[in-house]
């Protein structure tokens, strides 16, 4: 057991100090909103972390990547988080969304998209969840239907976009074939955010932040070239995104900013609050909960370093997270009053923000069925939907919803 | 960064756990409840697979090994809640070691069994070295070295106590107060076996009264302190090996079990209280990580480390014991099953030691203590 760099980690660490130390001042400051002028600041530092080989450290060099593993892109985040200056914009499109056209795209599509999505000239948002399709992702709606030259006609809509508003791209799952089993009938299309047709809304939130979009689309057209991973395999190809998922959630959970030192400075100031067994209380337990999620944070890396892929268990450190995060809004309101909720405070916004995160991903409850089913190997919940084709499956929601 | 475990440490774990397979220990510690006589001396077992010397170096006959090894064993021993006296006797032989005492290596052998008789250290809140009272919640001052060179003061519930052949005790000095740990004879000493509601624990009450010691040099503050979160981190390992089997346990039952035509583990009340027991495992095993890292390469962190550790498992096996129990239904609350013993492993490992609780407190004075020491730093550099 070690967690400690080795002599390699190390040398890569400093000279990754280093660069940022050199060049942190270009950085720009790190804000909450997201005004043209600074989304634009945001891209040109990734282009330039992209450059410096800070950005897709993971992906393989012939496609601008580092080829290095898990570990080099954590130490990478530890050394952006230390110097104080934000990391790339396009998180999704680098963590997750590049990582499955690498797994699944065509040549052509991956010469002509990784590199503008790398180096922040192309931002990326991912379309998969839907009004009617959330932890059942299977169930989407959004349909693609191909036309007599090849191309795909796309209509439908998409909810809880990030970054929708600036994207360039988006990766989308619809439906192709409504007449197998839900699984079977999904495609994985790549559709400009230009299309004619494609409408985007910011979705305001309890905070009254608009950080996520609802996205429609009404018969956009998209190339044959759109495929990803082949017309029936989207299920497959959606999977490989949702493993990067809880990849780039687990190794950078630090980096999710609910870190035990900032709920204790909350606290620390107030020399009441600080002596109070019941703050303490709720304080360490809350803390245990963050610190464990940061160790499983480096088991998860060590895992990866030893090439065995985190199961669904990795799920629980969000989990934890988001419940520990609750308790520390929740007590810092207690200990600061109504200040804590006054609009422009930070643990206002966080207050708001956890209840919705509890579901970011798939909920909490359907996460431990997944959990209890595949790590503890517990039997299935009783399933209304096997092997029924989707269209069937639709009409009898239609039946059962409506009044008799 | 490799967490996974040696093939050294898997050979280990695994060694540990066929040698604990030789004694039926679960049925044992049903038995011991109504017949203490029926409670197996597994010392043999620990001094046959070298665990005495684990943690002593190898000039004084150890096996040098790290405090993450020792955490291996005390999951193993937790798992079949096997009663072996090493959570008094391994923290007593690390504390030994350092001083260089000649009787080291015989307690690395084993001929002589240790036990640290605990004090836990001050902390943001308290400044004082207390152990535990007899009764209620108003802790007891630590025993006193005085100028003459004996130790005086009682301890209460001290885990091992019962039957070992020396005690290191940390103690404070008569006169400026500062920290020290004495080692006294067994036959210095008046011990009081007092088992409570779990009879794999050899426990009990010990009184110094100008008792005979000899003082073990070069140790201070900081080593007994360590050896306070040491003797935490391996307590909550060996709740650890409970939460295993209790999990192992409950989710077999919960496949097998059927009502109203269904599998009860199909159901999402069982299902989720299951997943729940296996999010406070592993929250507990990345602790007892982050405790075993911190012994030996973050010294600072330690007291954070084990103290979560501790805090986790105390919750964890709590949980675990309770859904235990629930998933099995009406059975897992009878004499004859498995699962009160495991309750009964709960309820008392949470109040030893301090308590549970009392390691949460330490998680959060820890943490605002750094952040105070952290702003007053700043405030300097500005």
């Amino acid at each position: 057991m070690d967690l400690n760099d080795t002599p390699e980690q190390a040398r890569y660490r400093a000279q990754v100090r280093a660069w940022l130390d050199e060049h942190k001042a270009g950085a720009p400051a790190e804000q909450d909103d997201d005004d043209p002028a600074y989304i634009d600041a945001r891209r040109a530092w990734q282009d330039r972390l992209a450059a410096a080989g800070l950005a897709g450290v993971t992906w393989p060099v012939e496609l601008g990547g580092q080829g290095l593993g898990p570990i080099e892109h954590v130490i990478v985040g530890q050394e952006i988080a230390r110097a104080k200056v934000p990391g790339i914009l396009d998180v999704i499109g680098v963590g997750m969304l590049g990582p499955t056209i690498i797994a699944h795209g065509s040549e052509e599509q991956k010469s002509r998209y990784l590199g503008p999505m790398l180096h922040g000239d192309e931002v990326w948002c991912q379309l998969f969840s839907e009004p009617a399709a959330g932890s059942d992702l299977a169930a989407v709606q959004a349909r693609a239907v191909v036309q007599d030259d090849g191309s795909w006609r796309l209509s439908g809509q998409k909810v809880w976009t990030t970054n929708a508003h600036f994207a360039a791209f988006g990766l989308l799952l619809a439906r192709t074939d409504p007449d197998v089993p839900k699984h079977k009938g999904l495609t994985m299309f790549i559709v400009p955010m230009d299309a004619e047709g494609v409408t985007i809304r910011g979705l305001r939130q309890i905070s009254g932040e608009a950080e996520f979009n609802e996205v429609f689309f009404d018969d956009v057209r998209l190339e044959p070239g759109a495929v990803v991973g082949g017309v029936g395999n989207g299920w497959a190809t959606a999977l490989t995104t949702l493993m990067f998922e809880r990849l780039t959630i687990g190794l950078g959970s630090d980096g999710l900013g609910y870190r035990p030192e900032r709920y204790a400075a909350a606290i620390a100031s107030d020399e009441h609050a600080r002596t109070d067994p019941e703050v303490r209380r709720r304080l360490g337990e809350l803390c245990v909960e963050l610190l464990a999620v940061k160790f499983a944070g480096y088991r998860m890396l060590s895992a990866l370093q030893q090439g065995q892929i985190p199961g669904p268990e990795a799920g629980l450190a969000k989990v934890t997270t988001v419940r520990a995060a609750i308790a520390a809004g929740d007590l810092i309101a207690d200990v600061l009053g109504p200040d804590a909720l006054a609009e422009e405070s930070e643990w206002a916004y966080m207050i708001s923000f956890l209840p919705g995160l509890k579901s970011a991903g798939g909920t909490e409850e359907i996460l431990r069925n997944t959990i209890g089913e595949r790590v503890l190997g517990l039997p299935p919940e009783p399933r209304l939907d096997k092997g029924i084709p989707f269209s069937e499956l639709r009409a009898k929601e239609r039946a059962g919803a409506s009044p008799r | 960064m490799n967490l996974e475990l040696t093939d050294e440490q898997s050979f280990l774990r695994e060694a540990a756990r066929e040698a604990l397979s030789r004694v039926k220990t679960v049925a044992a510690a049903r038995d011991a409840l109504e017949d203490p006589t029926a409670r197996p001396d597994l010392w043999p077992v620990a001094r046959e697979a070298g665990w005495s010397g684990l943690l002593v170096s190898e000039q004084a006959g150890g096996a040098a090994l790290s405090a993450f090894d020792a955490m291996l064993v005390m999951i193993e021993a937790g798992r079949v809640l096997a009663g072996v006296e090493l959570l008094g006797h391994l923290p007593a032989s690390s504390l030994l070691d350092a001083g260089g005492d000649e009787r080291t290596a015989a307690v690395a052998e084993g001929e002589l069994r240790a036990c640290f008789v605990a004090a836990a250290p001050p902390s943001d809140v308290h400044e004082s070295w207390t152990v535990e009272p007899p009764a209620g919640s108003v802790r007891r001052p630590a025993p006193v070295l005085a100028g003459d060179g004996t130790l005086s003061g009682s301890i209460a519930w001290v885990a091992d106590v019962p039957g070992a052949d020396l005690f290191v005790v940390a103690c404070t000095q008569a006169g400026d107060g500062a920290p020290a740990a004495v080692v006294v004879d067994s036959g210095e000493a008046r011990v009081r076996s007092a088992v409570r509601y779990d009879a794999t624990r050899a426990l009990g009450h010990v009184t110094f009264d100008g008792a005979a010691c000899t003082v073990v040099e070069g140790v201070a503050g900081a080593q007994l302190a360590r050896a306070w979160y040491l003797a935490q981190a391996l307590l909550a390992a060996e709740s650890l090996g409970a939460v295993e089997t209790a999990l192992s346990m409950s989710v077999a039952y919960a496949k097998e079990r059927f009502t109203f035509g269904r599998a009860i583990g199909s159901y999402q009340a069982v299902k989720h209280s299951l997943v729940e027991v296996l999010r406070l495992r592993e929250n507990t095993y990345s602790l007892l990580l982050y405790a075993g890292w911190a012994y030996e390469d973050k010294p600072d962190e330690f007291a954070l480390a084990a103290s979560a550790a501790r805090s986790s498992a105390g919750r964890a096996l709590d949980y675990a014991s309770r859904a235990m129990i629930s998933v099995h239904g009406g059975i897992g609350a009878t004499w004859e099953h498995d699962a009160p013993l495991f309750f009964r492993r709960a309820q008392l490992s949470r109040r030893l030691l301090g308590g549970a609780g009392d390691a949460t407190d330490r998680v959060a004075g820890e943490l605002l203590g750094a952040v105070r020491g952290a702003t007053t730093t700043g405030a300097e550099e500005a």
